[in-house]
């Protein structure tokens, strides 16, 4: 992994200040959307070679969750947004 | 005849003698020596002993690649293992000790491993020690990792301290040699943010030994003149015996600074070793090239040294290398060597160059011998001559010092740690890094450069570019443009027809056939080659060894270098110190301490702590008398029930929540309801995680409108925290929701018993009778008269009539000793954790021990908990999957032994009455469990099938462990006050 990424909030920090979570491209499914949709939702995640969007905490900075998109291969960053905003920036 | 120091020339200063001692025998050197120098200068040569054959062995290199004079520094807690002499800057006090030797270094009885050798080739270990299998363990690892070795670690620990830290910049130059200078030189007076690291203790790589002029001055006054400019300049930092270890993402560099390793006399205010993270925003890799040793039989004869080594020594610490010289060279730089130590009075034998065509500049004294080889160094514990094919004929010259050179590699490492390959450029006969990656460009001899005015060129050039790719335009490199003068020979990869053992990595006493035998027992491939013959896998990782491997690989098999490639380089470029590595997280300070606002209130109570993740928490307050912990917390519970008790509940996590959306929020955040939660009313919520099972529990109280606080458990508060954090930001943004933690800002106070209202009376300004603050009652409170204001909350963990009152954090131990006051004609007493566990035991309450991460809310009997009437929740969806409504799901139960006198332990299974003990009659698990004395019993919960429809069955409770087998009957798990009467009392 990086060894900094460049929070939007707060500049680029060492990663150590970040706690990653997993996949970002998934979405929380509709209560109802079925068995399947959540089965998916809660269990099942790809592991990709090269890009690969993923949720990091600002843990020990602004504990804002964000949206990382790196290369699984060569560990370079493209984009860090908030989660929040991350329908705008995506 | 052996090396000795010269009485006049080099950089030492002689007038600073220093003393020091080598395996306790008292010697001297001066400022401006490295132990290996100094070692030298008093004749020393012989150093260590190798790793397999135990050959006497020593100083080969002058610098980071060296794989024999490894040596052990320091006494006591000091003590440093495998300490390459050739790296140690000299100082007043130091204590040098040869390793891997018995009894000395000059006697070892370890030499006869060499007698052995024909035993000992690669991969004898798996030919050898097939059988019988179980020596392997006991008898054949013991021996060999006797007889094999290196240093001895200490076991005291270490007194010094080392601390880590970050720099920026705009440009890294990795080495002070000409190209590093010139880079930075051209940075600097750019204006730019420089760093400057090299490993030694005086900047200045090969112009520090260098004759020759460059760029038509002296190497001494440009190094001079080119370190006064950069030294006054603010922007440029000069990082000396500082090595630059590795190359990570993000262009953030490590490097390890030696602080104080070149002192006797410690000052323990600062650290000896500090490591570095080194975020640049471009590097220029200006490492220079490592001179490669020529692979001829006894080429590790003490005496024999590589070329540019024996060239620094001369020219820098003024040692002579003995009394007569021979030069063996594929390459130019042999000839260097020979001309300084000409220059300086000394007998050159013969310059043997193995290159027909060779020498045609030569002017000195030497005769050449073109077209010959040395094919064999004699001599024992140092080298006497030399055994020599000069066009076929074998002939002997003797001579007490053998210099040697194959012909340089660049030094790519740190270029390649980020997964580029070496490419071998047969044009320059060597591997080379890409030029320039992102980030990163080479520069110099790393670069493939052999001139010293074509590398100051180089370098300065290098430097003008990095720039001008952030925003510095037309940069001026600080040297003119110069061309490479040097040539390049064809490598030299092997001497044929050695009758002595030719080594091609020193350190693990790899030799040519053991290569050879690698190839032929089809393990050719680079990388096999490498773990079979254990090539380039000791602590200098090959430095001096790789590529001549892999020349000696490709000509077995007849390919190109190219063709065999490297193997991976990867960090550390030398090895690290554990010290240094571990930085400041040692001892007290390995992990932070959590203490609570009322750990200072508890230790004058008398309480015994226990940690609990990073808390203190108080366990019990021991009275005098009390010999063991069961006399205290029986006491404590029994007074609990009977009058009053104080706990310290600081540690629970504490939330602040805010927002119109905040009921919402937390409505979807916990499986019951929550939005319609009164002002001033307090309620137990369970958290799922999203496929079902439960999370965490707490109490979490409506303040305002649109301000909730919510406690979680001990263990969660983080973990709660970041999850809030994830739902409200990444799940449901558009909720008007914002949280704060605040565990650390209240003291929080649970007064629990029978009069801990009449208690609490005389503090809370406000009536607190059940009438005016009724059971789950939550609401700010004026205390004390009006000097102060606190949050007090009518809940209950232990079953009693109780209270949880908050207070800012300085307060607590004032307002704690002031119910302590009040409380006292009431037989109050502080209580613990442990008897918090006992009392929440006898009501069934759950922790963690039940919420083990496998539990779902109607296994615990919270089945009505959860909301069919919110459309969602977090854990909602999944609730309803087959296995999680599965009637023999394990279920909360409590378990008690048929005997009180009998007893069982938590973790215990549980058997059907009479079933076999076996894995597949598993009926469940004792959860919790504890002394109960109001019971007079041990008792305990447990997770059971149909646990809740079995109330009254008998069953065994069983641990395998300890082969015990008590019988008990299964209970409803609420042991005392079933009907809440002191809860509400």
């Amino acid at each position: 992994m990086a060894s900094l990424i460049a929070c939007p909030h707060c500049g680029p920090r060492p990663k150590e200040e970040f706690t990653v979570r997993g996949d970002a491209g998934i979405t929380r499914p509709a209560p109802d959307a079925g068995e399947d949709a959540w089965y998916a939702y809660v269990y099942l995640r790809d592991n990709p070679r090269g890009r690969h969007r993923e949720h990091w905490h600002h843990t020990s900075g602004c504990r804002r969750w964000l949206v990382v998109e790196r290369d699984t291969m060569t560990h370079t960053i493209y984009t860090v947004a908030d989660a929040s905003a991350e329908g705008e920036t995506a | 005849m052996t090396s000795y120091r010269l009485s006049k020339g080099g950089r030492i200063d002689r007038a600073k003698p220093l003393d020091f001692s080598f395996d306790g025998k008292p010697m001297q050197g001066f400022a401006g020596d490295t132990l290996a120098s100094a070692l030298l200068a008093n004749g020393r040569q012989l150093v260590g002993r190798s790793f397999k054959y135990h050959r006497p062995r020593g100083i080969l290199t002058a610098g980071a690649a060296e794989p024999n004079a490894l040596v052990t520094i320091g006494e006591g807690g000091r003590t440093e293992a495998n300490t390459r002499a050739t790296l140690v800057e000299l100082y007043s006090g130091l204590t040098a000790k040869s390793q891997n030797r018995w009894p000395s270094v000059d006697f070892d009885l370890g030499a006869v491993n060499s007698l052995l050798s024909p035993f000992l080739s690669a991969g004898f270990y798996y030919k050898t020690f097939m059988w019988p299998a179980a020596f392997w363990e006991k008898v054949y690892e013991p021996i060999i990792r006797k007889a094999a070795g290196l240093g001895r670690a200490t076991y005291q620990p270490d007194p010094d301290s080392y601390e880590k830290c970050w720099a920026h910049c705009d440009l890294l130059v990795i080495g002070a040699g000409p190209s590093g200078l010139a880079a930075a030189l051209t940075a600097g007076r750019a204006g730019a943010r420089v760093i400057l690291a090299d490993e030694g203790f005086e900047p200045g790589g090969s112009l520090l030994s260098e004759t020759a002029p460059v760029v038509g001055k002296s190497a001494g006054d440009l190094l001079a003149q080119t370190l006064a400019e950069l030294s006054d300049m603010p922007n440029v930092r000069i990082f000396s015996r500082t090595t630059v270890f590795g190359w990570y993402d993000g262009n953030v560099f490590g490097a390890v600074e030696s602080v104080q390793k070149n002192t006797a006399t410690v000052n323990p205010n600062r650290p000896v070793e500090r490591i570095w993270r080194i975020a640049a925003k471009q590097a220029i890799l200006a490492s220079g090239a490592e001179e490669r040793p020529l692979v001829f039989g006894g080429n590790d004869i003490p005496g024999v040294m590589m070329a540019g080594a024996m060239r620094s020594y001369l020219n820098r610490q003024a040692v002579a290398p003995g009394k007569s010289t021979i030069i063996f060279t594929n390459d130019a730089s042999g000839y260097a060597t020979a001309a300084d130590l000409e220059a300086a009075g000394l007998d050159v034998a013969v310059i043997i160059d193995s290159r027909p065509d060779a020498a045609r500049t030569w002017s000195g004294k030497a005769r050449i011998l073109p077209g010959a080889v040395v094919v064999d160094a004699n001599g024992g514990r140092h080298v006497k001559g030399v055994t020599i094919l000069n066009n076929g004929r074998p002939e002997t010259i003797s001579a007490d010092a053998l210099g040697m050179s194959g012909g340089w590699s660049p030094i790519i490492h740190l270029a390649c740690h980020r997964g580029a390959k070496p490419a071998w450029s047969d044009a320059k006969a060597a591997f080379l890094a890409p030029e320039i990656q992102e980030g990163l460009t080479m520069a110099g001899a790393a670069a493939g450069i052999g001139s010293i005015d074509a590398c100051l060129a180089d370098g300065a050039e290098k430097a003008a570019s990095a720039l001008q790719a952030f925003g510095y335009s037309n940069v001026i490199a600080a040297f003119a443009t110069a061309k490479d003068t040097a040539t390049v020979s064809k490598p030299l990869w092997r001497i044929h027809g050695s009758k002595g053992k030719a080594f091609v990595d020193y350190q693990n006493d790899v030799h040519l056939k053991d290569l050879g035998l690698a190839v032929s027992e089809g393990y050719g491939h680079v990388e096999l080659a490498k773990r079979y013959t254990t090539n380039g896998m000791a602590t200098d990782q090959g430095k001096l060894s790789n590529i001549n491997a892999i020349g000696i690989l490709a000509e077995a098999r007849k390919v190109s270098p190219a063709d065999v490639g490297t193997t991976t380089f990867r960090p550390f470029y030398t090895p690290l110190s554990f010290g240094a590595l571990t930085g400041a997280s040692k001892g007290k300070h390995f992990q932070p301490v959590r203490k609570s606002p009322l750990h200072d209130w508890a230790k004058k109570n008398g309480a015994v702590f226990v940690e609990t993740g990073l808390w203190y928490r108080s366990s019990w307050f021991p009275k005098t008398g009390e010999t063991t912990w069961r006399e205290s917390v029986d006491r404590e519970v029994l007074n609990v029930r009977k009058n009053a008790g104080i706990c310290d509940v600081s540690t629970l996590g504490k939330i602040e929540i805010f927002g119109k959306d905040a009921a919402e929020f937390l409505n979807r955040i916990y499986c019951n309801a929550f939005l319609k939660l009164p002002v001033g009313k307090a309620r137990y919520g369970l958290m799922l995680r999203e496929d079902g099972m439960i999370y965490d529990d707490g109490t979490t109280s409506r303040l305002g409108e649109t301000h909730f606080f919510m406690t979680t458990t001990t263990a969660y508060a983080a973990g709660v925290m970041n999850h809030l954090e994830f739902c409200a930001q990444a799940l449901w943004p558009d909720l008007d929701v914002q949280f704060a933690s605040s565990t650390d800002q209240w003291a929080q106070i649970a007064v629990a018993g029978p009069k801990s209202r009449v208690i609490l009376q005389t503090l809370v300004d406000e009536d607190i009778s059940d009438a005016a603050f009724p059971f789950l009652g939550a609401k700010e409170v004026s205390l004390c008269g009006g000097k102060l204001t606190g949050r007090l909350f009518r809940i209950s963990f232990s079953g009693e009539l109780a209270y949880e009152l908050a207070v800012p954090a300085g307060y607590g131990e004032a307002i704690a000793d002031a119910i302590i006051e009040a409380g006292a004609p009431h037989g109050i007493c502080p209580y613990g954790v442990e008897a918090l566990g006992v009392m929440r035991i006898e009501k069934g309450h759950v922790t963690h021990s039940e919420i083990n991460g496998t539990v779902i809310p109607s296994d615990l009997g919270f089945a009505k908990m959860v909301s069919a009437a919110k459309p969602d929740f977090i854990g909602k969806a999944m609730l309803s999957r087959e296995g999680l409504v599965a009637d023999d799901r394990l279920s909360l139960v409590g378990v008690k032994p048929l005997d009180p006198a009998t007893t069982f332990k938590t973790g215990s299974h549980i058997l059907s009455d009479g079933a076999v003990p076996s894995l597949e009659n598993d009926q469940g698990y004792v959860s919790s469990s504890c002394y109960s004395p109001n019971l007079g019993s041990t008792i305990g919960l447990a997770l059971v099938k149909h646990g809740p429809k079995r109330h009254g069955e008998h069953v065994t409770v069983w641990n395998d462990l300890k082969n015990e087998y008590t019988k008990a009957v299964l209970c409803s798990p609420v042991f005392f006050d079933p009907e809440n009467g002191k809860l509400h009392g």
